[in-house]
């Protein structure tokens, strides 16, 4: 069995799948936001009694994070809707934006954009505060509200994203029927060449195989080329599985999945048992898909307009002028994302308005102790004029109410460190967005049109 | 329900993503409270960009709230982005009955039978959407699996077991229905 198909066999309690099996997966975490939340406990009270309890308390992960740091009341609303909810069933796992179980969340916005407006549990966005939070675990099934679920498969895991109705079922019964999907193989050989990154790494493929080149499939990262990566990196890959329409991403597990896993368990004193799914010998795993990748051969990589899968190389787009660069996100907008922005542009001044969003207060911290030649990578992008929030939020990536942080109001040309680029994606449906690795966008920052980001590296 | 859906169509082409059936900035609207319900269908599909789509699915300058098409044509990859169930609730929420597409994506697809909001039929060989002009005349015949239209009459892949649970109203109704989980709760 592929990977895929271990995680769902083991998950449903039989010693064999094949794709194209319905199979009912028991769940090990159900994670839920601010903005499909609200609709899942509704749906879920509807079918299951409004005095119905759920089916596991600890195992529900409730991270308010996308439309919070806005004056629009129905979303400061949505975030006291969740911890009326917490209450009710006295969940442990919810990252509230305020400190008080009794409060309601207003967000100020006399106060600005820029400084700091949440309290000591917030958590920020939910995909990378998951992990970073101990509630990744290798050889676990994670189900969540968000198509961007599909991140955990870099720790060993079936992430997958699902609607309200769905989530509600999990809640009330631990349960979901699904189809074990074909798994499409990526086998990584090689390392990454100075000034590439892991976007570039599923940019890259995404072109390959197409904007639905995986729908309905899983994409299974194998090979040293994948076990070279670092979580941050391998995070980045299994990110963007939903864009090429997959229905999750997966690595095996190894050292480095481990020493991650278990610190992070450690720190936030959470569930410490699991038991990672090993990937059976090769003539035991059958493919729909197979192909190599030699990372030593990539170049810098950009989606252009207006979808993930219409490739084209950094270089070869030196003539789009940009208007805006945009930094932040579940998938480009951690420590590494922010360190490698640093690199691109210290000592340097941005061209254009330029926004960056950390992923979560814990990315906030570390940008403000970690140093590149004495001065904090906060410091260095605020020296060269990125506009920087401590308010760790999904912000523009998907544009959000119109008073939102980095929102494209009006019809402009953004280059962007986030994961999805239909029309409107980021605010203006008129817009256009590109999206590429930080170092990319730090480098077409700089300039003010798509520029690879090599020259600015040595 | 009527085994025959007629009526004038809507016309979209390839990735029409769950930001263009309901734009981000509204979904802050619950869907399970009627108002917020009725809100979210009147903005469907209010993120296609004009450039694109002269004609609009609901005309809220004209003060619509529900849209004159009850069937919407696509190419590939309907759905794809995001999860939110925002988006085929959105579409019921404004009247569309069916969608005729050449693919899915994948998560779209299952809120549309989990919420039992849409029809998502599968057309049996691409092009359609090349052809067919918003505002044109067509019939979409549940019993013979076609759609027929000013064009000809266009193959559809059979709805099977999704029918019943999207007759049903979603997969809770169903699964009641059938006696799958307890009559009441």
């Amino acid at each position: 069995m592929t990977l895929t198909e271990k995680l769902l066999a083991r998950a449903s309690g039989k010693a064999f799948v094949r794709p194209g099996d319905n199979v009912w997966v028991n769940a090990d975490t159900l994670l839920t936001h601010d903005v499909c939340g609200p609709g899942t406990i509704g749906v879920f009270k509807r079918e299951f009694g409004q005095n119905a309890k759920v089916w596991d308390r600890k195992r529900i992960v409730i991270i308010p994070d996308h439309y919070i740091f806005t004056a629009d009341s129905l979303s400061n609303r949505n975030v006291d809707i969740l911890r009326a909810f917490v209450k009710e069933q006295d969940l442990p796992y919810f990252y509230d934006v305020i400190d008080d179980p009794e409060g309601h969340w207003v967000f100020d916005a006399a106060k600005g954009q820029l400084k700091r407006q949440y309290g000591s549990s917030y958590a920020g966005v939910c995909h990378t505060a998951l992990p970073e939070k101990g509630h990744a675990r290798p050889g676990e099934i994670l189900f969540g509200t968000d198509s961007h679920t599909c991140m955990a498969g870099a720790f060993n895991m079936f992430a997958t994203g699902i609607g309200n109705t769905d989530a509600a079922f999990v809640v009330g019964t631990g349960k979901l029927l699904l189809k074990v999907p074909q798994t499409m193989r990526f086998f990584l050989e090689g390392e990454l060449p100075v000034g590439v990154m892991a976007k570039d790494i599923i940019l890259h493929v995404i072109g390959d195989i197409g904007f639905d080149g995986a729908t309905y499939r899983a994409m299974q990262w194998d090979g040293p080329g994948a076990f070279s990566l670092n979580m941050d990196d391998r995070m980045t890959v299994a990110n963007m599985a939903i864009e090429a329409g997959a229905k999750n991403g997966v690595f095996a597990a190894d050292q480095k999945t481990f020493d991650y896993v278990d610190a992070r368990i450690k720190r936030n004193g959470t569930r410490s048992e699991y038991t990672p799914v090993d990937p059976d010998p090769e003539s035991e795993q059958s493919f729909v898909f197979d192909k190599k990748y030699d990372l030593s051969k990539l170049e810098p990589t950009v989606a252009q307009h207006p979808d993930p899968g219409n490739r084209a190389l950094a270089k070869a787009l030196d003539k789009v002028k940009v208007d805006r660069a945009y930094i932040g996100s579940c998938t480009g907008g951690k420590t590494s994302d922010f360190i490698a922005f640093a690199h691109v542009v210290k000592g340097k001044k941005v061209a254009v308005d330029t926004f960056g969003v950390p992923a979560t207060p814990l990315v906030v911290e570390e940008l403000r102790s970690t140093s590149i030649g004495g001065d904090s990578v906060w410091s260095i992008l605020e020296n060269s004029g990125v506009l920087l929030t401590e308010n760790a939020s999904c912000a523009a990536c998907l544009g959000g109410p119109v008073d939102t942080f980095g929102r494209m109001n009006k019809p402009m040309v953004c280059i962007s460190a986030t994961n999805r680029n239909f029309p409107g994606r980021m605010g203006h449906k008129e817009s256009k967005v590109y999206l590429a690795s930080p170092y990319t966008v730090a480098a077409s920052a700089l300039t003010g049109h798509i520029t690879d980001p090599r020259e600015y590296l040595s | 329900m009527a085994s025959i859906i007629s009526g004038p169509v809507y016309v979209v082409q390839n990735n029409i993503d769950t930001d263009q059936i309901i734009p981000a900035q509204y979904l802050q609207l619950i869907p399970t409270i009627p108002e917020e319900y009725n809100k979210l269908g009147s903005y469907a599909m209010v993120g296609l960009p004009e450039s694109l789509y002269p004609t609009r699915f609901i005309d809220l300058e004209k003060g619509e709230s529900k849209t004159p098409y009850k069937i919407m044509v696509a190419a590939r990859n309907f759905g794809c982005g995001s999860s939110r169930e925002h988006a085929p609730i959105a579409l019921g929420a404004s009247g569309c009955e069916v969608i005729v597409a050449e693919s899915y994506a994948r998560i779209f697809f299952r809120n549309c039978i989990a919420t039992g909001e849409v029809f998502p039929y599968e057309l049996s060989a691409p092009g359609l959407s090349q052809v067919l002009k918003t505002g044109d005349y067509v019939e979409v015949d549940f019993d013979k699996d076609e759609i027929r239209t000013p064009h000809g009459t266009f193959k559809l892949n059979p709805l099977g077991e999704v029918k019943p649970v999207i007759d049903a109203g979603g997969i809770f109704n169903f699964a009641r229905q059938n006696g799958l989980i307890p009559a009441s709760s």
